[in-house]
């Protein structure tokens, strides 16, 4: 069964007649892993938080499409929001992580949609989850870490638990908001290995805003590229060549 | 040449003299100067006083033990008065608090919030024991019910602002898994600022003890009834018993506090 997002007109201004995004079309199944390049200002966070709807857009529609269903993400709010973003995975560029909870309770966020509040209060989580917990604590190497308090841990180890945590939903989107900006090239290398199987052993579109060009020409199996609000490139990584990354940023200096 | 002529020419507010800084500052000078003529301090005034002080204080002594039925009593009172004053202060002001915080509430509520909590901070809490004396009658419901008051007044504010100042991007994850508005609170907003919640309330605590040996003189319970009569009677050795006698229990207070707060890792 796979799953695929589809992006029509997308478009989004903060203030009035002058919009980030300017009617972005897109189809993105789940075949991989998607990057989305462009320089900074462009729109790539707002496109990402637009699909989550942490971010409002002004027009246009995002069609959800798993199992035979099909949500239009940019209509719904209230109830039906909530319970679509339970589908949606979110990684941060800075973790997010809830600093003086312990890993595995940041872990069992991934599962507040489904539980209620007095049950959350006093932890009283499905077993299921606690083990589907652990198990991902597992994949992502941190094994051993399930009683540490988040603030305790290293840039890595807390984008690890990030990913735990959006795994811990068992998406059918996993999106990643520059999740390796605040990392060093090394670390950076294992979180995007991390983004891409995890994607293919759950066959769910993984879309990633990356700042390191390098990086998504490496591990994407799609590159997006986006300039001034627009789509300007959308190919493959061996098409992405000094002429498109010009127009993507602009210059020829840096290349 | 050039770099440090165009550099003169430019400036930067960080050096402006403000004037208006100076010209309040020469007008608090000027109005403490004139008030303190106005209430008659002179030195005269003030060696006669400490005479009178010295006078007092030699009638402290020996300490008077002999009434500890009457302290034991009011003492216990002014215990019972405070925690619960506290207890039902912080479990009123818990959720007042997060209405009143603006970054999670509609305006609407918040500013409800808000203004309750400001009319509650807006008299001292003796004026309010008075209040409630004659509302409800001498004794310590009074006493309570005005320490309550006091205390969402207090940390009803406290709260609002903790939660104001909390993370946005920790709320913004536990949003972006589909969490309920409660789960939300639960997991986002509270283990942020639980620790300093905890801070406040222990706080809290520490004030309505100090308070509710203070209520009494007002006739709304605890141990400052006892010591406004023992005033009164000028027995002043026994004035002194109570007088130690608080200052211990806020100590031991203190401590507790201390414990509590090491107990969360405030």
């Amino acid at each position: 069964m796979s799953h695929s997002l589809e992006i029509r007109g997308l478009v989004k201004a903060y203030t009035l007649g002058n919009p980030v995004l300017r009617g972005i079309d897109l189809t993105i199944d789940s075949s991989g892993l998607t990057a989305i390049i462009g320089p900074s200002g462009t729109g790539k966070s707002t496109l990402i938080r637009c699909i989550n709807r942490l971010v409002d857009p002004t027009s246009g529609s995002i069609n959800l499409c798993y199992g035979g269903q099909r949500v239009d993400l940019a209509a719904i709010r209230g109830r039906a929001l909530r319970e679509n973003r339970r589908l949606i995975g979110m990684v941060f560029q800075e973790y997010n992580l809830v600093e003086r909870l312990t890993v595995m309770e940041n872990l069992l966020c991934g599962r507040l949609g489904y539980v209620g509040a007095w049950a959350a209060w006093r932890r009283k989580f499905p077993q299921a989850d606690v083990n589907h917990a652990f198990s991902l604590l597992d994949t992502v190497g941190l094994g051993t870490f399930a009683n540490q308090r988040a603030d305790a841990l290293s840039g890595g180890q807390r984008q690890r638990v990030g990913i735990a945590r959006a795994l811990m939903q068992r998406p059918k989107v996993l999106l990643a908001d520059e999740p390796t900006s605040s990392l060093d090239p090394k670390t950076s290398f294992e979180i995007m290995l991390l983004l891409k199987e995890q994607g293919r052993l759950n066959n769910i579109p993984v879309i990633v805003n990356i700042h390191d060009v390098e990086l998504a020409r490496r591990y994407a199996d799609r590159i997006i590229g986006m300039s001034g609000g627009n789509v300007v490139y959308d190919g493959s990584a061996e098409g992405l060549n000094d002429d498109y990354l010009k127009q993507i940023y602009g210059g020829e200096a840096w290349l | 040449m050039t770099a440090a002529s165009s550099g003169a020419a430019r400036t930067s507010t960080a050096f402006r003299v403000d004037l208006w800084t100076r010209a309040l500052a020469v007008l608090l000078v000027a109005y403490v100067v004139y008030a303190s003529m106005q209430l008659g301090f002179s030195w005269d005034r003030f060696v006669s006083g400490l005479d009178n002080g010295a006078r007092f204080l030699s009638r402290m002594f020996p300490p008077d033990l002999s009434k500890m039925d009457i302290l034991w009593k009011g003492i216990s009172e002014s215990l019972q008065i405070a925690v619960l004053a506290s207890v039902a202060g912080i479990l009123i002001s818990l959720p007042l608090g997060l209405m009143g915080a603006r970054n999670l509430m509609p305006s609407w509520l918040s500013w409800t919030a808000r203004s309750i909590v400001a009319v509650c901070r807006s008299l001292h809490p003796v004026i309010v024991a008075i209040l409630f004396v004659k509302a409800v009658g001498f004794g310590a419901l009074a006493g309570t019910l005005a320490l309550v008051v006091a205390s969402i007044g207090f940390i009803g504010k406290l709260f609002s602002e903790a939660i104001e100042e909390i993370s946005e991007k920790q709320v913004e994850a536990i949003r972006a898994t589909g969490a309920s508005f409660p789960n939300l609170i639960l997991f986002g907003v509270l283990p942020q600022v639980l620790s300093r919640f905890i801070g406040f309330s222990t706080y809290q605590l520490d004030s309505n003890l100090r308070n509710s040996t203070m209520v009494g003189i007002v006739g709304a319970g605890g141990i400052g009834g006892a010591l406004f009569s023992a005033f009164q009677r000028f027995d002043y050795d026994f004035v002194f018993t109570i007088l130690a006698t608080i200052v211990i229990i806020i100590v031991i207070g203190e401590m507790l506090a201390n414990y509590v707060k090491k107990v969360f890792y405030v």
